[in-house]
């Protein structure tokens, strides 16, 4: 994850018995916002943790020869491979080897292929110019180049996550490039580890029904992966969270679809004859993973330039607090309409009610003692949005009885231009990535 | 007959792709896998998500893993980059399925 905690990879490099440290920085919405810094300002692009990441680190691979596998290159390869040689230089650590990989920016031949986007059934160039990155999910390939030329670190942009995984696992053995079985084992090792504490216990605990020890210092995932592509997941002995069954088959069921076509760039993945068993303590098997030949084509993300969202949101407490709040909300409605707001779609959430979700179902209904009213409103230019924050921040005074804001009279940041991730896909012969490798000397 | 809440007897792990979000149904013990088969079914993921969920509801079945992967297409408002929903990953999404009732024999 982009935000994710900084020392559990600490952990990994001094207590892990590791050779590859990966870290995967990219969603679908952090290359999109990546491709507007790097719009708005050429040298930016990569991520943006990256020195505060490595810093760490760095003394591990000149030291024990801890390699790193990173997309944190994101929109911007090359000059996150600046920014890493540089820090090398500043801690006095010589003689690593940085590879980056680019070619996973597509955003020129979109305009000559222009494929039907998948989600409007439209081609790219009915967004006209609000498309501004295109990014195709590249694979392992490249990443195996780096490490044959002896790359200590390799960075790229757009590769799949689970890719960044693959790469050293494909490296160590060698296996044949159409042994579909064992690159999918592979594969699912990145796909169980991509997502960090996700299966060791993070994005898990329900007291009570799943309890989870020491969330606060989280161990992150270990693969020992053997020859055959069966692999036993655990993490560092004593630090926080768990490795069991549970943990690694809902996981391993993340993001999921098919499972018997999980299609990634390198593989086609089918899990219908997976086992998950535990093997000890924190140790758990993964194997009876099978795999299909790669797809002929690569899937691309589109950043696309989509307006603007406008929100607010205030507290009441106490009793009739849920009654206030749909007032509130009645207000607000009537207020954006009198001054003619334009919105294209505007969402009013109860919050403590039905914020995160309505469930058509019935519960028994308990009046809260506290409800947050919530507007968000989606419109074509930011003045409007702004239009939107100011009518909920306006309503205190205005208002019913009590309103609160959400921190001493200050309001967050509530107006946000919106990058929209749209996805179409290419040939893959039409993405060429190169890969350059540089020694710090 | 005995009427109990899924939560009781599986656990829930929701992701996101795109606009499209899985909720993974998986048993705490594979003993009680075709009772999840029998009661979780399209029908009652499609009643109890139909303010949310826009497209189609499809369910898979791995009884490998003891678990029910369901995909709700167009359930996220958009997908997290333009959705104005709070929860624009849809973690949250499995956690209200835990309530649903299930009749046990």
């Amino acid at each position: 994850m982009a935000e994710d905690r900084i020392e559990p990879a600490i952990e990994l490099a001094r207590s892990g018995d590791i050779k590859y440290l990966c870290y995967d920085a990219l969603s679908e919405k952090e290359i999109q916002l990546a491709s507007l810094r790097k719009l708005r300002n050429s040298t930016e692009g990569h991520d943006k943790y990256i020195e505060k990441r490595l810093e760490p680190i760095l003394p591990f691979c000149a030291n024990r020869g801890l390699k790193l596998v990173s997309n944190m290159g994101s929109a911007n390869p090359l000059r996150a491979a600046e920014v890493i040689k540089g820090l090398c230089r500043k801690l006095d650590v010589r003689g690593l080897k940085i590879a980056s990989i680019v070619g996973d920016d597509v955003l020129s031949i979109m305009r000559e292929i222009d494929p039907v986007v998948a989600e409007t059934g439209q081609p790219v160039s009915a967004f006209g110019e609000r498309v501004i990155s295109a990014n195709a999910y590249i694979g392992a390939e490249a990443i195996l180049t780096a490490l044959r030329q002896g790359a200590d670190i390799v960075v790229g942009g757009r590769i799949a996550d689970a890719s960044l995984y693959l790469g050293p696992i494909l490296h160590e053995f060698g296996w044949k490039a159409d042994d579909w079985d064992r690159i999918a084992r592979g594969l699912i090792v990145g796909h169980i580890m991509e997502c960090g504490g996700q299966s060791t216990g993070g994005n898990f605990a329900d007291p009570g029904y799943k309890d989870v020890l020491d969330l606060h210092r989280l161990g992150f995932p270990i693969a020992e992966v053997f020859e055959s592509g069966e692999t036993i997941l655990t993490k560092v002995p004593g630090s926080g969270g768990m490795v069991t069954t549970a943990t690694v088959t809902e996981q391993l069921l993340y993001e999921m679809g098919d499972p018997a076509n999980y299609i990634e760039p390198d593989v086609i993945v089918d899990i219908t004859e997976a086992t998950v068993e535990q093997a000890g303590k924190d140790r758990v098997w993964i194997r009876g993973v099978k795999g299909k030949p790669r797809p002929l084509q690569l899937k691309v993300a589109l950043g696309v330039l989509d307006g603007f969202i406008g929100e607010g949101m205030l507290f009441f407490g106490g009793p009739g607090a849920y009654e206030k709040a749909k007032l509130a909300g009645e207000i607000i409605m009537k207020r954006l309409d009198l001054i003619g707001v334009k919105s294209e779609e505007l969402r009013i959430d109860l919050v403590g009610v039905n914020a995160i979700f309505q469930p058509n179902y019935e519960l028994a209904v308990v009046a809260p003692r506290e409800v947050g009213i919530r507007v968000a409103g989606r419109t074509c230019d930011r003045a409007e949005a702004a239009k939107i924050a100011y009518e909920v921040n306006a309503c205190p005074t205005n208002g019913p009885a009590g309103m609160s804001a959400l921190s001493g009279g200050l309001t967050r940041d509530d107006v946000r231009e919106v990058l929209a991730y749209y996805h179409t896909f290419i040939a893959r012969e039409r993405v060429r990535p190169t890969v350059s490798v540089e020694t710090v000397n | 007959m005995a009427t109990v809440r899924l939560r009781e007897i599986a656990h829930t792990r929701s992701g996101d792709k795109g606009d499209d979000s899985n909720i993974a149904v998986i048993v705490y013990d594979k003993k009680n896998y075709d009772l999840i088969r029998r009661e979780v079914t399209v029908e009652r993921v499609e009643r109890m998500y139909a303010g949310v969920v826009k497209g189609a509801v499809e369910r898979y079945e791995l009884p490998n893993l003891g678990a029910l992967n369901f995909i709700l297409h167009n359930a996220l408002g958009g997908g997290v980059t333009r959705t104005l929903r709070i929860d624009g990953h849809g973690k949250s999404m499995g956690c209200y399925l835990l309530d649903l009732g299930i009749e046990k024999g």
